[in-house]
């Protein structure tokens, strides 16, 4: 009986992860493809056209050429390190998959603490681009590392404020109790009139921050770090670092859609399901793109001012108002 | 408890398998031919010049501790607002008490300078 088998532990997990992430990997793959072509169509350019019909089969053949590229490490580099930090970035990004809801049957691992477990991935994100960093024996990687790791932590902060809005409104920390919560009371982010939106504006710059997507790409800044922490990879190390950025982003706009705009449900009463997280989710995913291709780089300053002058004391303020909501809501009720 | 963790390392074994495919892939498929130069470290085809000993600003040092004391705050919240239902108006005076707190702190580090990047 496959029903039966699935309720095994080791089965549903064994099986839910294959799928999320080949799922997630394919997605992310196309999505370089689509961004290609996206940008190259806002810059009055095609984009891509050569491999396969549009250009589809583009990602195919990075992936062949970056594999065929000379694997170097510099020879001050500290090797052992030098070759944890990439595949770290991309086993980071996916471990942050197992908790995400994409329905209420398709979750790798229903955790009470789901949202604590996603920050707590992201945060770890910032160890292998510092390691990167630092292992290159580059003074341009270290410096695009230390900016990395400055920008985000800071926004590390704003992003934990602005996640506690949902668990406040749902009183759980757990990603699928927070989406059945909207799935009755309607999404986060129209929820208490005002700081619903304003938490998940939040959560969306925090979270570009935290991916080092333009307009927060300052770690990476081409023009003054080269490359940033990327400086000295080649081949399919520099692969996995690409790679990584691309899941991150897909991953944060997965929880973003799981906790703003109500996971699984369906708008208007039009029922709930599979499609319509993964609608969200790339819908929120293609907003990333069109940000990056619309908004220039920040300067270091600004950014560090923007997190902690205004997000920050922002956050902290949204979090009381939530709370002041629920309760004064309970309260008008009985 | 395991049964709820499982599917994490489970998840963790599969991501960690894809990365070495990857990782060995790269590895033995490309070229093997390591000259000094290419093992320099890459300053845009500039001889490289200095060592990596740059002085960092002491301001990175300044937002760990920032980060430090707020993220710590902020990650206490988290109990907080997942029972708060249950702690009536008592339980939210105090937590306001708390924030006010944190935000007094914050604008004491705004007054002393400790958010301004350049200066």
């Amino acid at each position: 009986m496959p029903t039966e088998l699935l309720k095994n532990p080791y089965v549903h997990g064994a099986v839910y992860g294959v799928v999320i992430v080949t799922v997630l990997m394919t997605i992310t793959a196309w999505s370089i493809w689509f961004e290609r072509k996206f940008a190259g169509r806002m810059q009055s350019r095609v984009g891509p056209t050569l491999v396969g019909p549009f250009g589809l089969l583009q990602p195919l053949a990075d992936a062949v050429k970056l594999l065929q590229k000379e694997d170097i490490v510099p020879a001050s580099a500290d090797r052992a390190l030098f070759n944890l930090a990439p595949p770290l970035t991309v086993l980071f990004a996916l471990g942050t998959a197992a908790v995400i809801p994409f329905s209420p049957e398709v979750i790798a691992a229903d955790l009470d603490v789901g949202v604590l477990w996603v920050l707590a991935m992201g945060g770890l994100t910032v160890f292998p681009v510092w390691i990167a960093g630092w292992a290159s024996n580059n003074k341009y990687a270290l410096l695009g590392g230390m900016r990395s790791v400055a920008q985000g932590i800071s926004y590390e902060i704003p992003l934990v404020l602005a996640a506690l809005v949902p668990v406040t409104l749902a009183g759980s920390m757990s990603i699928s109790d927070i989406v059945r919560y909207q799935e009755k009371n309607g999404w986060v982010v129209g929820m208490p009139p005002g700081p619903g939106i304003l938490a998940f504006l939040i959560f969306f710059l925090a979270s570009l921050a935290e991916a080092n997507r333009i307009p927060f790409d300052i770690p990476e800044a081409e023009s003054e770090l080269i490359a940033g922490v990327t400086t000295e990879y080649t081949g399919m190390k520099f692969g996995l670092f690409y790679l990584a950025e691309y899941l991150h982003t897909l991953i944060v706009a997965a929880v973003g859609a799981a906790l703003f705009f109500g996971g699984w449900a369906g708008p208007f009463g039009l029922g709930s399901g599979l499609h319509w997280m993964v609608g969200k989710t790339l819908l929120l995913f293609f907003g990333v793109f069109w940000v990056r291709w619309t908004f220039l780089r920040f300067r270091a300053d600004q950014l560090m001012s923007l997190c902690w002058k205004y997000l920050v004391p922002a956050g902290l303020v949204l979090v009381m108002l939530s709370a002041f909501w629920v309760h004064y809501k309970a309260g008008t009720r009985g | 408890m395991t049964e709820l963790y499982l599917p994490m390392f489970i998840m963790f074994a599969i991501a960690a398998g894809i990365c070495a495919v990857m990782f060995l892939g790269g590895q033995y498929l490309g070229p093997k031919n390591p000259t000094p130069e290419k093992r320099l470290p890459f300053e845009c085809g500039n001889d490289t010049s200095g060592t990596r000993g740059v002085r960092l600003s002491v301001k990175f040092y300044l937002t760990a501790i920032l980060f430090v004391v707020f993220d710590i705050e902020a990650v206490f919240i988290y109990p907080w607002a997942a029972l708060f239902k249950g702690l009536g108006w008592p339980g939210f005076m105090t937590m306001l008490a708390f924030i006010v707190a944190l935000l007094v702190a914050l604008a004491y580090c705004w007054k002393k300078g400790a958010l301004e990047w350049e200066s």
